[in-house]
């Protein structure tokens, strides 16, 4: 297996090798990753009493971030519709950096889930034929399912390309596209189901409207990719890899009907709720306006709708969306926007007034900002880990022997 | 005469505690030694095996797929364990529903006067965390006349010198033992099911603590266990049902079940036995002479949140 | 004139014996369609006057048997009584149109009086207070009002009336609550 090794040899070279930007960003994660160690172990000694969940709230944070990034992972799906779909060709030599978003998405979720539940050394009763996954009634045990499949197909599809490139040779066309097809509805799947995960709940009126699937792919497709756009930005400028203009601004202009949709979907909604009034407000009403002196969410519900409405027309509007320092402030905004929906506007609301009619204001712990901070850092780092390496593959500077270049890792970095 | 008492009574105990198997094993000096041995290696298991978890507990089955034998062997390991843990001789039954039994559960909303003297009774009879977290299965809520039945004016936090308060009146909560329970149905590992007389159980053992149940049941019925329960070994009930009053441990779900450890032996409930005026009914609903077919077919019975097509065995009725 | 006043009343205990007895019969023959499904418990039906298993009596200490003290028959006229003073100053149960000796048998003070005379023991005086109180004792007796403890399918105790309720004070007392439960946000470790 001396081929093998080669290449874990010449990936470990690849990723010790960088500028002090680079170290600097790995200091920061690392730090953050003990942080979230040191925060998970203190949970996982006393219970998850150390978040500030309750029977009242049992569902917050870690969930609220799940439900996000699940949305970023579907995101990909935008790159790979055009590239391989209508055969774009600008998009197609980047899709792989947004199948490794995918990836690293589709890992923090999994943590997301592992911090949560209250018995992560019994989770394997959720595989099948080893525990008894309650089929087909339970949508987290679809969750569960699609979102594995999904990551497989993923991993499949981004292993073979780069070890293939890596050899110098080109993709097996039999293999990946079918896998790539498959990976669009899968994407829509792993969101739709995670969707249809709170609005299955007659328990919570908030959440059970049939808009609620179609909001969740709308916000995930107008925020995932905002990531992506920044991401190609530093790479051009880091590694030389090529990725044309025309393709930033395309996925830029795709992302802004989807803001426009989500955007539409949000008003829908506020038409429902405000116009024929009935007790079921109250959820929306806690979010917009508080109850009383319940105010928590209040200032976090505007600044969403601001930041969402400011990046659409910011992407919406050409002038805008080519200019780069706009298309990036656009970018954080939406990211920021969709991040306040989908986590403070959907899973406090749906509980905030309980089943009961109680009030609980929820804000995370120190311990939960804690752990969900060693989440994200080791997804970053995952991601960093994976682009450092995939990126020399594509643009040729990292080869085996046998494919007639040497390894380069100077260059790489 | 003085203030009348109203008579209190005990919920009386489904067995007599006797000097069982724990005594002989772990009694005396003998006792002590095997203690020691047992936990120092019974010690390094579970180190290596995280959170106190043995490799029993990791390869075994769900509940209902488990052979007599096993289930008798998982019974025997978790008695002695809890006889250990709480110094006493504590049995685990695994008595199945009664045939021709589907329960039903009445609550006179005419008579509740909010004394919450069933809560703390369910408490000592089923083991429940008394802090950190404080679990209670039955909760009272205090509306008030001008609303009515309005959960936005509902207050479970309500104190008084005496109750009922005037104006008010009181609404208990708990497990309405649902014939399309939501908890069920959200499970993602079977861990929570329906028996055949009515009762929705979990099997502590196999609950993974996602709370997709909690987030799922319209009656706020399902608690969850977010540390390590605190029950003082001196107020623990040793006579348990495995899917009922058996204590639990961090990082799963419970809620009311009826009294399973009670009323699979003919007894009633702690909570109607403990309600000093009569508010709560309980029997079985297949038998027309039974106090709950009474109520339900002479009195105005109501469904909690019957839009949502649960079907709750729990029915709110008013006397008069 | 005696005679006349008896009469009727006789004739009104009779037809409530022969009442009371269809009530049973009809009890009985309710469970025993039940039956059919033999494995299925039943509930024991309604009894008949004197058949009901209860609690007994909440007699303050020493006070029973009544006859030690008396032992004349009691004169009926209403007047404040020499004995049984805190009795007297709680007593509201209808005190504008009832006094103790419409209750308590002036001949036995062992037993009580029902309106046509006859006498029941303190352990039935849900008969005595079913006169008045009719649907109560329908619902009593069906174990829908009050109170039973034991077995919901087997043998059960019913509380009495008065094991709740004063007879001379009926009015329900105020409870003490017990303490309300932890709020969410004072639940930490």
């Amino acid at each position: 297996m001396p081929a093998i090794f080669d290449f874990i040899k010449g990936g470990i070279r690849l990723v010790t090798r960088g500028s002090g930007t680079y170290w600097l960003w790995l200091a920061a994660l690392f730090v953050g990753i003990a942080i979230g160690v040191f925060g998970y172990a203190h949970q996982f000694r006393v219970g998850l009493i150390a978040t500030n969940m309750r029977d009242q709230v049992t569902w917050a944070f870690y969930i609220g971030n799940f439900t996000f990034l699940v949305g970023v992972a579907a995101a990909a799906v935008l790159l790979v519709i055009p590239a391989y779909v209508y055969q774009w060709k600008p998009i197609k030599e980047v899709v792989i950096l947004g199948e490794l978003l995918a990836i690293s998405a589709l890992v923090m979720c999994l943590l997301f889930i592992l911090v949560d539940v209250g018995r992560p050394d019994r989770l394997q009763h959720i595989i099948p034929f080893i525990g008894s996954p309650h089929w087909p009634s339970s949508i987290l045990s679809w969750d569960a399912l699609v979102l594995n499949i999904y990551l497989l197909v993923n991993l499949l599809v981004v292993v073979h390309i780069l070890y293939r490139s890596y050899n110098g040779k080109a993709y097996r066309k039999n293999f990946v596209v079918p896998l790539v097809l498959l990976s669009i509805p899968l994407a829509v799947g792993i969101h739709t189901i995670t969707a249809f995960l709170y609005n299955g709940m007659a328990a919570r009126p908030y959440w059970n409207a049939s808009i609620l699937a179609p909001r969740f792919i709308a916000s995930a497709f107008c925020s995932g990719p905002a990531v992506l756009l920044i991401l190609f930005q530093v790479l051009r400028k880091a590694t030389g890899l090529e990725i044309k203009d025309e393709a930033i601004w395309k996925v830029a202009e795709l992302m802004a009907y989807a803001m426009f949709f989500n955007l539409f979907l949000l008003g829908a909604e506020l038409f429902k709720e405000f116009y024929s009034a009935t007790e079921h407000t109250l959820y929306t009403r806690y979010y917009w306006f508080g109850i009383g002196a319940h105010r928590a969410l209040v200032p976090f519900a505007w600044l969403s709708l601001a930041a969402s409405l400011i990046a659409f027309f910011l992407f919406l509007i050409p002038k805008t969306r080519k200019n780069w320092i706009t298309l990036n402030l656009g970018c954080i905004l939406i990211w920021a926007g969709v991040y306040i929906e989908k986590g403070i506007g959907l899973v406090l609301p749906g509980m905030t007034p309980d089943t009961l009619g109680e009030i609980y204001d929820y804000r995370p712990s120190a311990n939960e900002w804690m752990v969900a901070t060693g989440v994200f850092c080791t997804g970053f780092f995952i991601f960093t880990m994976l682009v450092k390496v995939a990126v020399p593959i594509m643009s040729g500077t990292f080869r085996t022997v046998a494919a007639g270049m040497t390894h380069s890792g100077a260059r790489a970095s | 005469m003085s203030e009348r008492q109203v008579p209190e009574v005990q919920p009386a105990p489904c067995a007599r505690p006797e000097d069982g198997p724990g005594e002989a094993l772990f009694g005396g000096r003998e006792g002590i030694a095997r203690r020691q041995f047992l936990r120092s290696t019974l010690g390094t298991v579970a180190v290596a095996a995280l959170a106190g978890c043995t490799m029993e507990d990791f390869f075994r089955k769900n509940f209902r797929e488990l052979s007599k034998g096993d289930l008798a062997d998982i019974v025997q390991r978790l008695e002695k364990k809890y006889s250990e843990k709480y110094a006493k001789a504590v049995t685990v039954g695994t008595e199945g529903p009664l045939p021709n039994v589907i329960f039903g559960y009445g609550l006179d909303l005419s008579r509740c006067i909010g004394c919450r003297r069933c809560v703390y009774a369910c408490v000592r009879e089923n083991n429940q965390s008394r802090q950190n977290p404080q679990i209670h299965w039955i909760k009272v809520l205090e509306m008030d006349k001008e609303h009515g039945v309005d959960l936005t004016h509902a207050d479970a936090y309500y104190d008084a010198e005496t109750v009922p308060r005037p104006g008010h009146f009181y609404m208990p909560v708990q497990c309405q033992q649902c014939r399309h329970p939501a908890c069920v149905k959200a499970c993602p590992v079977g861990a929570t099911w329906k028996e055949a007389d009515g009762i929705v159980v979990i099997d502590y053992d196999w609950c993974i603590g996602c709370r997709c149940c909690t987030a799922a049941c319209p009656y706020g019925a399902r608690k969850f266990n977010w540390a390590p329960p605190d029950l003082p070994a001196e107020e623990m009930n040793p006579d348990t049902h495995y899917l009922g009053n058996r204590p639990r441990m961090k990082g799963v779900v419970e809620k009311c079940t009826f009294c399973i450890q009670r009323v699979r032996k003919g007894l009633y409930p702690a909570c109607v036995e403990i309600c000093p005026v009569g508010a709560r009914k309980f029997g079985n609903l297949l038998d027309p002479a039974s106090e709950i077919r009474q109520v339900m077919e002479t009195k105005r019975v109501f469904i909690f949140k019957e839009e949502l097509a649960t079907e709750p065995q729990f029915y709110y009725f008013y006397a008069t | 004139m005696q005679f006349q006043r008896v009469a009727p009343s006789f004739g009104r205990s009779f037809l409530a014996l022969i009442a009371l007895g269809a009530v049973a019969t009809a009890g009985v023959g309710r469970a025993a369609e039940a039956a059919p499904d033999s494995a299925a418990p039943v509930a024991p039906a309604p009894h008949s006057p004197g058949e009901i298993q209860a609690q007994p009596p909440p007699f303050s200490d020493g006070i029973f048997p009544c006859s030690e003290c008396h032992t004349e028959p009691g004169d009926p006229t209403r007047r404040a009584l020499g004995a049984h003073e805190e009795i007297q100053q709680v007593f509201d149960h209808d005190s504008a149109n009832r006094w103790c000796l419409d209750c308590h048998d002036p001949t036995n003070r062992d037993v009580l009086r029902l309106a046509s005379g006859a006498q029941v023991p303190f352990s039935e005086s849900y008969r005595l207070c079913g006169q008045c109180h009719g649907d109560k004792y329908r619902d009593w007796r069906l174990g829908v009002h009050g109170k039973r403890i034991g077995s919901w399918s087997g043998q059960k105790t019913y509380f009495l009336c008065v094991n709740c309720h004063n007879p001379h004070s009926p009015r329900f007392q105020p409870l003490h609550p017990e303490p309300p439960p932890v709020r969410p946000e004072a639940m930490k470790r």
